[in-house]
């Protein structure tokens, strides 16, 4: 198996932007699961009976096979971009509802307890102490969902999207590897990058958490 | 002023935290809520700036019932220090104390200004201001609980159990520098402990629980250790009573004379006349060292000092160190007995 490098260099344009529209497929989907997931997970946290049925629901959505999801939504949203943002959204669920209940399960009581007593009402309470604490719990989910939307974007191929994934199809079509190694090679270091710049962020967004020097 | 009209705390379970409870606790002083775990005291506390709703009677703070105000608002206007400082993990310390001021809407630069002058206040650097609270010890966090609390100047400051988590040395510094503040800034202070000690140290009046949610007795600190209510309380307060009570009388209305000189010991003194330690006549036998006393040093450490004295005498100083004088053994003592008395009969 040998890598035709010349086929690289006369599709540098191709493979930059199926790179970019693999990438935003997958943040996309992140970004609205978050969306989604923040406040379910306020509510699984805040009432106890609500929180079991809710991380049900995202277990059971989680074990739709990909393709099934996608073939469900075509009568829906077609062809589009939407029905793979859609399908990848759902499988994020998972962690990020899951890792933001954890998050906000892990908040000590004590501080809570000193937020009110200060006079903090529960929504500031919410936004100012919870969630930044509850962040080291949710940024795992985040990262745990990223590199997943990463990689299950290619599945979308199958609907005519799929960013990178066209290489597969386009290389095992032809019998000719190239496509498939240079699209497996970079849908690892979009994966790996989007995960460094998640934990920089990390770093960022907690400066409590680092050492002084 | 905080009053306590007919207040009964019966939680959700059905056990009664606190039963039947009236009390007033005065303007500008420290009460004290004394009792083991489970007597209702920290509830009680908690019922007044409505972290606890009672199940009936009413409670005043500055004459108005805290149940018609709002709670966020009335919480605002009450300086809290939670058991082990509760900061903010994620929070630099001068934003922990800033919290209160940033909430009534002070501004940020205002608010930190606010902050810095109060690190000074509770004796910690501006250094300290830009850690995180877990760089910062146990005794430094505490610090900081206070400081917190005192932002927005409130009337009034509840203390639970607040110096129960640090060693005793720098409790006793703690309740030192709490001492020193209330002296400048006369809180309305209620504080929540279980350390008798620390409740006698810091009161100008205490309340002694019993389980169940049962007030024993309220009274001032000299009064309760003279004339304890019952048998609950005296055991309570424990079997050195009468040497707490002398813990509380100071030193000063003892009679001092000349230290002596030609004796088998001799107090030796500085070029300042700040004295040194007590040297023997006999240069076979050790020097022993001296604790000099002020006129505001408890007779608890003139007794004390004055079994550890060879002579029996104790060394008086002045407030630069200086000695005064010297009193006896026996004067200490007959003031001691004195204090017993007046205690009694002020009871």
């Amino acid at each position: 198996m040998s890598i035709d490098w010349s086929w690289i260099g006369d599709h540098t344009d191709d493979l930059t932007s199926l790179t970019l529209s693999h990438l935003q497929a997958a943040l996309t989907a992140v970004f609205f699961g978050l969306l989604i997931s923040l406040p379910l997970a306020v509510v699984a946290h805040r009432i106890r009976p609500l929180r079991g049925f809710l991380l049900g629901v995202s277990n059971v959505l989680f074990t739709i096979p990909s393709i099934a999801i996608f073939v469900l939504l075509l009568p829906v949203s077609g062809l589009t971009r939407t029905t793979t943002v859609i399908g990848l959204t759902v499988y994020t669920l998972v962690v990020l509802l899951r890792n933001t209940v954890e998050g906000l399960d892990s908040v000590p009581a004590r501080t809570k307890e000193a937020a009110r007593a200060m006079g903090t009402r529960p929504l500031r309470t919410l936004l100012t102490v919870e969630f930044p604490l509850a962040l080291p719990v949710i940024m795992a989910g985040v990262r745990i969902a990223t590199v997943m939307s990463i990689s299950l974007v290619s599945v979308a191929t199958y609907i005519g999207d799929g960013g990178l994934g066209q290489l597969f199809t386009d290389g095992f079509q032809r019998d000719f590897p190239t496509p498939v190694i240079v699209g497996v090679v970079l849908t690892i270091l979009l994966a790996v990058v989007a995960d460094a710049l998640l934990v920089a962020l990390q770093y960022v967004l907690t400066p409590w958490r680092r050492r002084r020097a | 002023m905080i009053q306590f009209d007919a207040v009964h705390k019966r939680f959700p379970n059905g056990t009664t935290a606190v039963h039947d409870l009236s009390l007033e606790m005065p303007e500008g002083g420290v009460t004290v809520l004394v009792g083991s775990s489970g007597c209702g005291k920290t509830t009680t506390l908690r019922m007044i700036n409505r972290m606890v709703e009672p199940t009936s009677g009413t409670i005043k703070v500055g004459g108005r019932d805290v149940t018609r105000q709002d709670a966020a608002e009335l919480r605002r206007s009450i300086g809290y220090v939670i058991q082990q400082a509760g900061l903010f993990p994620h929070r630099t310390v001068l934003d922990n104390i800033a919290t209160v001021p940033l909430l009534l809407g002070h501004g940020r630069r205002r608010a930190r200004a606010r902050a810095a002058e109060l690190l000074e206040t509770v004796g910690l650097t501006a250094d300290a201001g830009r850690r995180y609270p877990h760089q910062l010890s146990g005794g430094q966090q505490q610090r900081v609980g206070v400081a917190r609390a005192l932002a927005a100047d409130p009337p009034v400051l509840l203390m639970d159990e607040p110096f129960g988590a640090v060693d005793p040395v720098v409790r006793t510094q703690l309740q030192d520098e709490l001492l020193r503040l209330q002296k400048e800034l006369s809180k309305t202070i209620v504080f929540v402990t279980h350390d008798v000690d620390e409740a006698v140290r810091l009161g100008d009046q205490i309340a002694i629980f019993r389980t169940g949610g049962h007030l024993v007795q309220c009274a001032a600190p000299a009064e309760l250790l003279a004339r304890p209510a019952d048998d609950f309380v005296a055991g309570f307060l424990g079997a050195e009573r009468g040497l707490k009570l002398l813990s509380l009388q100071t030193l000063a209305a003892v009679p001092q004379g000349p230290a002596p000189e030609g004796g088998a010991w001799t107090l030796v003194l500085d070029e300042a006349r700040k004295p040194l330690h007590w040297a023997p006549k006999d240069p076979k036998d050790a020097e022993i060292p001296v604790r000099p006393l002020r006129d505001g040093d408890s007779l608890l450490a003139a007794l004390d000092e004055s079994l550890a004295s060879p002579t029996g005498l104790v060394a008086r100083v002045d407030a630069d160190g200086v000695l005064t004088g010297v009193s006896s053994r026996d004067d200490i003592h007959e003031h001691a007995g004195q204090a017993h008395t007046q205690a009694r009969v002020a009871a």
